[in-house]
C-alpha cells in the first residue's frame, strides 16, 4: 500500500504535516479498501482534519455531537461487532470526561477502539488549561489493556493508526497540531520499542510526541557549542514502555533526561524513573515536563519555552546534569 | 416456551438467584427478583441467540446496563446452557469469574458492565454497526431506573433516535427503589415516558412481572420503524418474596437460614398454584 509520508533522508529536518493530517490520510486510504474502518467524531471532524474522510466515507463516519461519555461507549459498541474504531475526539476531553468509559467499556471489555486524543499536550496554547491535556498519560498508565502512544513525526504517525488498525487491543494515540519535521530516516516502528534517533556517547535524551524534535535540537546544540553528544530516543509508546531499550540505555552510566508535554507526575519520565530505580541503575536523572500548576499563557511553544522544553531549556538541563 | 411454561421457569429462576445468594452471602437480590421476568421472557421467548453459536455475527444482543443485578443475567444463561449451573457455586469466590456484575469471562456475556450509565451507549454502538452491516440483529439493554440519572444515559437517548435505531430496545427496570430510598425522593426522573419520548423514542408501559403483557410488548418490536423503542416495565423490588417486596433492606440484602427457608418455601407453593392452574 502507497505510504503518505515520504521518510526518505532527503526529507528529515523539513516541517511536513501535521500528524493529525497524516492520521485523516492514512485513514482514507485505509478506508478504501477497508469498509470496517469506523471513525466515531463528537464535533471533532474538523479539527480531527476529517472532513475528507466523511465526504470520501459518509456511511464510515458517526457523530454523536458533544458527548464524550456517549463517544467511547458507542464506539466500544461498534467495535465490539469486530469493526475498527477510531474515537476521535480533543484528548483534553477524551480522557478526562469520558475516563470510565475507557476504563470500562474500551479496556476492561477488551473493546479495540484506537482513541485519538488530538490537540494533545498544550497545543491548544492560550485557550487555557480547560483544553490542556497533562494528565493523560498518568491516568491512562494505569488502566490496564491500554496501548499509549505519542507519535513524534509524520512517519511514526503513519506507522502508529496503521498498527492501531491491525491491532485487536486498545489503543490511545495522542496526536498535537504543529507541522513536524521529520526526525529520522530510520524506518522501523513497532508499538513498545523506542527509536533510536541519533546516537551520542555524553548522555541520553528520551522524550515523547512533539518534544522529540526539541530534543533534537538542544542535541544539536549541545555538540555545536559545547562538543558533546546525546542520543535521542522517541519513546512513542509510554505504554507498553520499552524497558530493553531502557536497561541498554542505563547500563551506560550516563545521565538521562526525559521530556514530554505533560505534567512532571505520571507521565514518561516517571515510568522510566520508577524502571530505573527499581532495577538499581543510578544513573544522574531529570524529567522535564510541565510542573504541577495550571500553564502560563501562551502558544504551544511559548509554554515550552517558559518550562524549558526547548532547545535552550534542554540545553541547559542538559549542562547541569553533566556538571559544565 | 408458552406463557405458562415461561411463569413456572421464573419461579425457578427466582429460587435460584436466592439459592446463590445465600451461598455467596453476597448479591443484590431486590433488583435480580425485580427484572428476571423480563430476563426470562428475553432469553426464552425473544432473542435469538444461542450457547452454541455465541459468537454469531446475526445473534441478537443483549446488555445489562444495570450491571450488579447480575444473579439474574447468570441463572438465565446457565438454563440456557451458557455454563454449567454448579459454576454459580463459585459466585464471588477468590479466582472465581463468577464476580458480582457481569465479565465477558463469563459465556454469554457481551459487555462487562457494573458502573452505571454505560449500557446504553454500549447498545447504541452495537445497533449502529448492525445498521451499517444491513443486519437484522437487534439489541437489548434493561436499565435500572436508578442509574437514570447519569447523564451518558441521556447523551445516548439522543443518539439513538438520531440514528433511527429501530433495532434497538431499552427496557427500564422501574421498581421505584433505589439504595438510599424511593428514587422519586432520591431524584425524580418521572415523567420518564414523556423525557424518552421528548428524546425521539416510542415508549410502552407493561407490567415488568406479567409474562404476557411482556411477551406482547417484545412480539410488537419496533414499536415504530425508525424509532428506538423503550419499554417500561413496572416492577416491585423484590417481587416474588412476601417480606422482601418494596423493602429497601433487600437492595443487596442476604437472607438468613430461617428467611431463605421461608422464601424457597413461598416460591414454592406459588409454583404448585402454576402447575395445578
Amino acid at each position: 500500500m502507497d505510504s503518505i509520508v515520504d521518510a526518505t533522508i532527503e526529507n528529515i529536518a523539513v516541517a511536513q504535516l501535521t500528524n493529525l493530517e497524516v492520521f485523516s490520510g492514512v485513514l482514507q486510504l485505509l478506508a478504501e479498501t477497508d469498509r470496517d474502518i469506523i471513525v466515531v467524531t463528537s464535533d471533532s471532524r474538523g479539527s480531527g482534519k476529517l472532513v475528507p474522510f466523511g465526504q470520501k466515507f459518509p456511511e464510515q463516519i458517526i457523530e454523536v455531537g458533544i458527548a464524550e461519555q456517549n463517544l467511547v461507549g458507542v464506539a466500544a459498541g461498534i467495535a465490539s461487532t469486530g469493526k475498527k474504531v477510531f474515537a476521535v475526539s480533543p484528548a483534553c476531553f477524551l480522557t478526562a470526561r469520558a475516563l470510565e468509559q475507557i476504563k470500562n467499556d474500551v479496556a476492561y471489555s477488551n473493546n479495540p477502539v484506537t482513541l485519538v486524543g488530538i490537540s494533545a499536550g498544550v497545543s491548544y496554547g492560550a485557550l487555557g488549561s480547560t483544553h490542556h491535556s497533562l494528565h493523560d498519560f498518568a491516568v491512562l498508565r494505569t488502566i490496564n489493556n491500554l496501548i499509549i502512544v505519542a507519535p513524534a513525526d509524520n512517519f511514526e504517525a503513519e506507522q502508529a493508526v496503521r498498527l492501531a488498525a491491525e491491532t485487536d487491543l486498545p489503543v490511545y494515540i495522542r496526536f498535537g497540531k504543529k507541522s513536524m519535521p521529520l526526525l529520522s530516516a530510520e524506518k522501523s516502528f513497532e508499538f513498545g520499542k523506542g527509536r533510536l534517533i541519533r546516537e551520542g556517547s555524553d548522555l541520553t535524551i528520551i522524550a515523547t510526541g512533539e518534544t522529540v524534535e526539541h530534543a533534537c535540537r538542544a542535541a544539536q546544540k549541545l555538540e555545536r557549542e559545547f562538543n558533546l553528544t546525546a542520543s535521542i530516543v522517541s519513546m512513542h509508546t509510554i505504554k507498553p514502555l520499552d524497558y530493553n531499550l531502557l536497561s541498554e540505555i542505563a547500563a551506560s552510566d550516563k545521565p538521562i533526561i526525559t521530556v514530554e508535554e505533560h505534567s512532571i507526575y505520571g507521565g514518561l519520565g516517571e515510568a522510566c524513573a520508577s524502571f530505573l530505580i527499581q532495577n538499581n541503575f543510578r544513573n544522574r536523572f531529570k524529567i522535564i515536563g510541565i510542573p504541577d500548576e495550571y500553564t502560563v499563557t501562551g502558544s504551544q511553544q511559548e509554554i515550552f519555552n517558559h518550562y524549558g522544553i526547548s532547545e535552550e531549556g534542554i540545553t541547559k538541563t542538559a549542562l547541569a546534569l553533566l556538571g559544565e | 416456551m408458552s406463557e405458562k411454561e415461561l411463569a413456572q421457569k421464573s419461579v425457578e429462576y427466582r429460587k435460584k438467584i436466592l439459592k446463590y445468594i445465600y451461598q455467596a452471602k453476597a448479591g443484590h437480590t431486590g433488583g435480580s427478583l425485580s427484572c428476571i421476568d423480563i430476563l426470562n421472557v428475553l432469553y426464552n421467548h425473544t432473542m435469538q441467540v444461542d450457547a452454541s453459536d455465541f459468537t454469531s455475527p446475526d445473534r441478537d444482543r443483549y446488555i445489562q446496563s444495570k450491571g450488579h443485578t447480575v444473579e439474574a443475567l447468570y441463572v438465565v444463561l446457565a438454563s440456557r446452557g451458557f455454563f454449567p449451573e454448579s459454576d454459580l457455586d463459585t459466585l464471588c469466590k477468590y479466582q472465581s469469574h463468577y464476580i458480582g456484575h457481569p465479565t465477558r469471562k463469563v459465556h454469554g456475556v457481551e459487555q462487562n458492565t457494573g458502573a452505571l450509565g454505560h449500557g446504553l451507549s454500549l447498545s447504541v454502538g452495537t445497533a449502529i454497526a448492525g445498521k451499517l452491516d444491513k443486519k437484522d440483529y437487534r439489541v437489548f439493554t434493561v436499565l435500572g431506573d436508578g442509574e437514570l440519572p447519569e447523564g451518558s444515559n441521556w447523551e445516548a437517548a439522543l443518539s439513538a433516535s438520531h440514528y433511527k435505531l429501530d433495532n434497538l430496545c431499552a427496557i427500564l427496570d422501574k421498581n421505584t427503589l433505589q439504595i438510599s430510598g424511593p428514587t422519586a425522593d432520591v431524584l425524580n426522573t418521572d415523567p420518564v415516558d414523556k423525557k424518552f419520548e421528548a428524546f425521539g423514542w416510542e415508549v410502552r408501559h407493561v407490567d415488568g412481572h406479567d409474562i404476557k403483557q411482556l411477551q406482547d410488548a417484545f412480539d410488537a418490536l419496533p414499536f415504530v420503524k425508525g424509532k428506538p423503542s423503550l419499554i417500561i416495565a413496572h416492577t416491585i423490588k423484590g417481587k416474588g418474596i412476601s417480606f422482601m417486596e418494596n423493602q429497601l433492606k433487600w437492595h443487596h440484602g442476604v437472607p438468613d437460614p430461617k428467611q431463605y427457608e421461608d422464601a424457597v418455601q413461598e416460591l414454592d407453593l406459588y409454583g404448585a398454584t402454576l402447575v395445578s392452574a
